[in-house]
């Protein structure tokens, strides 16, 4: 994703809490990017292959834009430097995006929990009073559309099938990882500075959006959720708290670039 | 990537196929004047035969080869690599599908096809079974690979069968790109850091036997060659077309400063043919029955990924399923 920035100013009291903002976006589109490519060869059908891993191609430009605005107006390094070389618990992502893919059922939920999160999160940030981000949201925005329509389509299908199967294991897939999920809206430090100064919303406010629109979708597929208020959010992530399936996948993707750094690869 | 020119013989074939002679003959006029056979035309039943079996395996080494790169998408080293081999290894994936889809027109289906290359009944190409040990191994199959496949399928492409050519076409478009991909990663480990240099050269050394095997053994100019070559089935003998490969990326490869490891690789000045050391025939052989490397872990990974994913096919199979309309 090549969006010319230029550095544009912006007030030390807004600073850290863009870096959160920031860094766990990236993060996020960064680790379940690296999930996603991993079916690559191994989807229940070639179709569903050529599928997750166009939605990992476009989650890695996500978080290559996301590292490339921390790197623009933040003075973050370089983003290969950045994706490649911190610790673990330098590491904001939600823990809903380091799981292992698990079976088709998770991944599937996994990643219509996750686009509609980033649709409406790219919805309200497309209106960012800090431009840099409002002009990449609305490319991502256009993208994350697409990830919709074939979330929507495979859980439908998958849901409403005569298959018991098929729908026990979506359902039970909704059930597991809903905690999860929940998990994707912890609160940032400093959100409420960047609600006021209309960078961005606090999670809270997302987090309602989101389960409204996760009813809707869900509706007709005969699959619904649990009662969000029953359920615990899995929180941590955001301030570097990890599953320990993190730090492998980092080990893995990390591999080649830690033979030499400074090499050109 | 990733079709091998070379199509292991079938054994112990010895159906007894009378086509009518007249429209044998018709056909051979069609094939001769240089138009495109298509799924609903007549053909010889042994043409039929031929084209599944090549088309298939050709597509088999599509979602088998996707396996061996595949692995190295998650270590990528920095996003511009990792995004190019994510979007190549996708593309060989969709080529399969191309591919399946051509086989189909010739009325075998998708699922029999797969079937038969889990229960290790259809073959694929046999570079396959090989392993990716390093990140150098992406520049080598992605250059040299990818290059020798281009050659096999540039040269079918101009074949008689219509949807396999036109499949073809499109493959070709993008393998062109793959090289690009390839050759990109391979000269800046060629030009690298001496960690970058020698990994290239490893690579280079441990690919090369598994490469010369690539177009296969000489033809024996069979009764039954000639007949495919007739039919516009088999567009070059498999020799021409390691020759044509050697020409034009031995000297790519030398001009990096790099070796091969072939102390008898060398052109006659004369004839104008490249020279090379025997290519250890008997280990092709015994990679094809089954005894490479990789055989085994190959065909166990394609196969765990169809039992895993039976029931989401089965599930999408219902007759009464609702009808989702597409979105887009």
């Amino acid at each position: 994703m090549n969006i010319p920035h230029k550095s544009v100013p912006i007030a030390d009291l807004h600073r850290e809490p863009l870096r959160h903002l920031l860094t766990a976006l990236a993060d996020d589109h960064l680790i379940l990017g690296h999930r996603h490519s991993e079916w690559t060869g191994l989807g229940p059908i070639l179709e569903e292959d050529i599928a997750f891993s166009s939605i990992a191609q476009d989650q890695m430009g996500h978080a290559l834009g996301f590292y490339t605005l921390l790197h623009e107006h933040l003075g973050a390094p370089d983003p290969d430097i950045h994706a490649f070389t911190r610790q673990e618990t330098e590491f904001s992502c939600c823990q809903l995006v380091e799981w292992p893919i698990g079976d088709y059922d998770f991944s599937l939920t996994r990643h219509l929990f996750f686009d509609l999160a980033a649709g409406l999160r790219m919805e309200t940030l497309s209106l960012s009073s800090f431009k840099p981000l409002a002009q990449l949201a609305t490319k991502i925005r256009g993208e994350v559309k697409y990830h919709m329509f074939h979330a929507k389509t495979m859980v439908n299908q998958l849901g409403n099938s005569n298959d018991e199967t098929a729908r026990a294991r979506m359902q039970t897939a909704i059930n597991r990882q809903f905690g999860l999920a929940l998990g994707m809206f912890e609160p940032r430090l400093g959100e409420q500075i960047l609600d006021d100064a209309q960078i961005a919303p606090i999670e809270s406010k997302w987090r309602e959006r989101w389960l409204e629109a996760l009813n809707a979708v869900l509706d007709g597929s005969g699959l619904h959720i649990p009662d969000p208020d029953r359920i615990e959010p899995v929180y941590g992530g955001r301030n570097g708290y990890h599953t320990e399936y993190l730090q492998p996948l980092l080990n893995e993707m990390t591999e080649v670039f830690r033979l030499d750094p400074q090499a050109e690869w | 990537m990733y079709g091998g020119g070379y199509i292991p013989k079938e054994e112990a074939r010895k159906a007894v196929v009378n086509d009518d002679p007249e429209m044998l003959a018709a056909f051979e006029e069609r094939v001769a004047r240089g138009e495109k056979v298509e799924p609903r035309d007549w053909m010889p039943t042994e043409y039929r035969r031929q084209l599944i079996r090549m088309i298939e395996q050709h597509a088999h080494s599509d979602i088998i080869g996707a396996l061996p790169e595949g692995t190295w998408i998650t270590r990528a080293p920095g996003f511009r690599r990792k995004l190019a081999l994510m979007a190549k290894v996708q593309d060989e994936v969709g080529h399969a599908q191309l591919l399946y889809s051509a086989a189909e027109t010739l009325g075998k289906s998708r699922e029999a096809m797969i079937n038969d290359l889990i229960n290790g009944k259809s073959k694929y190409s046999n570079v396959f079974n090989y392993p990716a040990k390093t990140w150098a191994d992406v520049a080598v199959i992605g250059f040299l690979i990818d290059a020798a496949a281009i050659v096999n399928q540039v040269a079918n492409s101009k074949g008689s069968y219509g949807p396999y050519c036109r499949a073809l076409e499109r493959i070709c478009y993008e393998e062109s790109f793959h090289l690009k991909q390839g050759h990109s990663v391979f000269v800046y480990l060629a030009t690298g850091t001496p960690l970058q240099r020698s990994m290239l050269q490893d690579a280079l050394n441990r690919w090369w036997k598994p490469i010369m095997h690539f177009f296969g053994p000489s033809d024996e100019m069979s009764e039954h060659t000639l007949t495919l070559m007739k039919w516009k089935v088999k567009m070059a003998t498999n020799d021409d077309m390691r020759q044509q490969f050697l020409s034009l990326y031995v000297p790519k490869i030398q001009e990096l400063g790099l070796s091969l490891p072939d102390a008898e690789l060398r052109k006659d000045p004369d004839s104008g043919k490249w020279l090379f050391g025997d290519p250890d025939w008997a280990e092709f052989f015994a990679v094809i029955r089954g005894n490479g490397p990789c055989n085994a872990e190959r065909l166990a990974v394609r196969k765990a990924a169809e039992v895993n994913g039976a029931w989401v096919r089965k599930a999408l199979q219902q007759a009464d399923a609702r009808y989702v309309t597409p979105l887009a």
